[in-house]
């Protein structure tokens, strides 16, 4: 079984608390039909599961296929660089048949930050190392394709549909005593 | 699932067509890390999924001096429509005519459907089967045991490096 080789730490787009029993963690590309597929049930598990799971999400873009994948990405790391990383994300998945550098032009301007702030950090490639960064620490725990899951460190080889994650993330929450 | 050829084996050699006009031999590349990634056909979902990740992976390889060949039993033709579809940027051997010879070779060949299986070879740089893989053909294999096999093989002139060291300490 492929074990996720890279710790979870202050670099990484987190949801939900530190000590939360379950860490959910996905590999995604913003352009890959089925993470968009995904990204409603994660939402879902984050507040079935309140405090006691903790998500975290990081890019895998296939950018030779998904040409908008890369652009997003860095979309999402411009954002999350001003504090709005998960408004970027939810924004960038929510209309994704519409994905584009005019989209992510128009999110970033929906979010109050700087279209051009935007334009130059794609053009510079402010953002790529840290995209390369997970994509490459996916690779080598084994990603290989996407939406990948791990939990709690652990590679998830079942579906993305919603009982399935659940189930996986049931079983490994820790029995509470009855109070 | 086909015994494919283990470590310590040394690599078959071959000559295949790569382009119409073009033909490509292992020997070719003697001196360099090959990646050889042996895939059941152009066009099918996890071939497809398995030679993009492979696209985007390049520059590691790269980073150890590893060409990567990906082959399959289809025909030149059919390879250039996939490569330009899909952006490869590495070259597809067409292991055609005959039919699955390197395949057959290496082990990887499955006689029953007539295709390769989805295997892996890494071969160092003194034409030794340092690394092989044989997936399931349903499953893509990833790039986690290719890097952890290139990172492992020795680098480059490192012997020449130790005699040279060696020879000044004396």
């Amino acid at each position: 079984m492929s074990r996720l080789r890279v710790p979870v730490t202050q670099h990484d787009h987190v949801i939900g608390p530190e000590n939360a029993e379950v860490t959910l963690v996905e590999y995604g590309d913003y352009e890959c039909p089925h993470c968009g597929l995904a990204h409603p049930v994660v939402k879902l598990l984050c507040a079935s599961f309140s405090k006691r799971l903790r998500f975290v999400f990081r890019h895998f873009p296939l950018s030779q296929v998904h040409p908008n994948a890369e652009p997003a990405a860095e979309s999402a790391e411009y954002a999350g660089a001003h504090g709005q990383f998960w408004e970027m994300h939810d924004g960038i998945y929510e209309n994704q048949d519409r994905l584009g550098l005019p989209l992510l032009f128009a999110l970033a301007a929906a979010l109050g930050l700087s279209e051009s702030g935007l334009r130059n950090a794609l053009v510079t490639g402010d953002f790529k190392p840290k995209v390369r960064s997970d994509f490459l620490g996916g690779v080598r725990s084994g990603v290989n394709g996407t939406p990948a899951f791990f939990i709690n460190g652990e590679r998830h080889d079942g579906t993305y549909a919603l009982e399935d994650l659940s189930a996986a993330i049931e079983a490994r929450l820790p029995v509470r005593a009855g109070l | 699932m086909a015994q494919i050829l283990a470590a310590g084996a040394a690599a078959p050699n071959f000559k295949l067509r790569v382009t119409p006009d073009q033909w490509l031999s292992l020997s070719d590349l003697a001196g360099k890390p090959v990646i050889l990634a042996f895939y059941p056909a152009d066009w099918s979902p996890v071939c497809g999924d398995q030679l993009a990740l492979y696209n985007e992976v390049l520059p590691e390889f790269r980073k150890h001096e590893a060409e990567l060949l990906g082959i399959s039993v289809d025909g030149v033709w059919c390879h250039e429509a996939y490569t330009k579809d899909r952006r490869l940027h590495f070259p597809l051997l067409a292991d055609f005519h005959p039919k699955g010879k390197v395949a057959k070779a290496y082990g990887a060949y499955r006689r029953n459907e007539g295709v390769c299986e989805r295997a892996l070879f890494v071969i160092d740089r003194q034409g030794g089967i340092f690394w092989s893989y044989c997936s399931p053909v349903a499953v893509n294999p990833g790039a986690d045991g290719i890097l952890d096999a290139l990172e492992r093989l020795p680098s480059k002139g490192k012997g020449h490096e130790q005699i040279a060291s060696s020879s000044h300490a004396a």
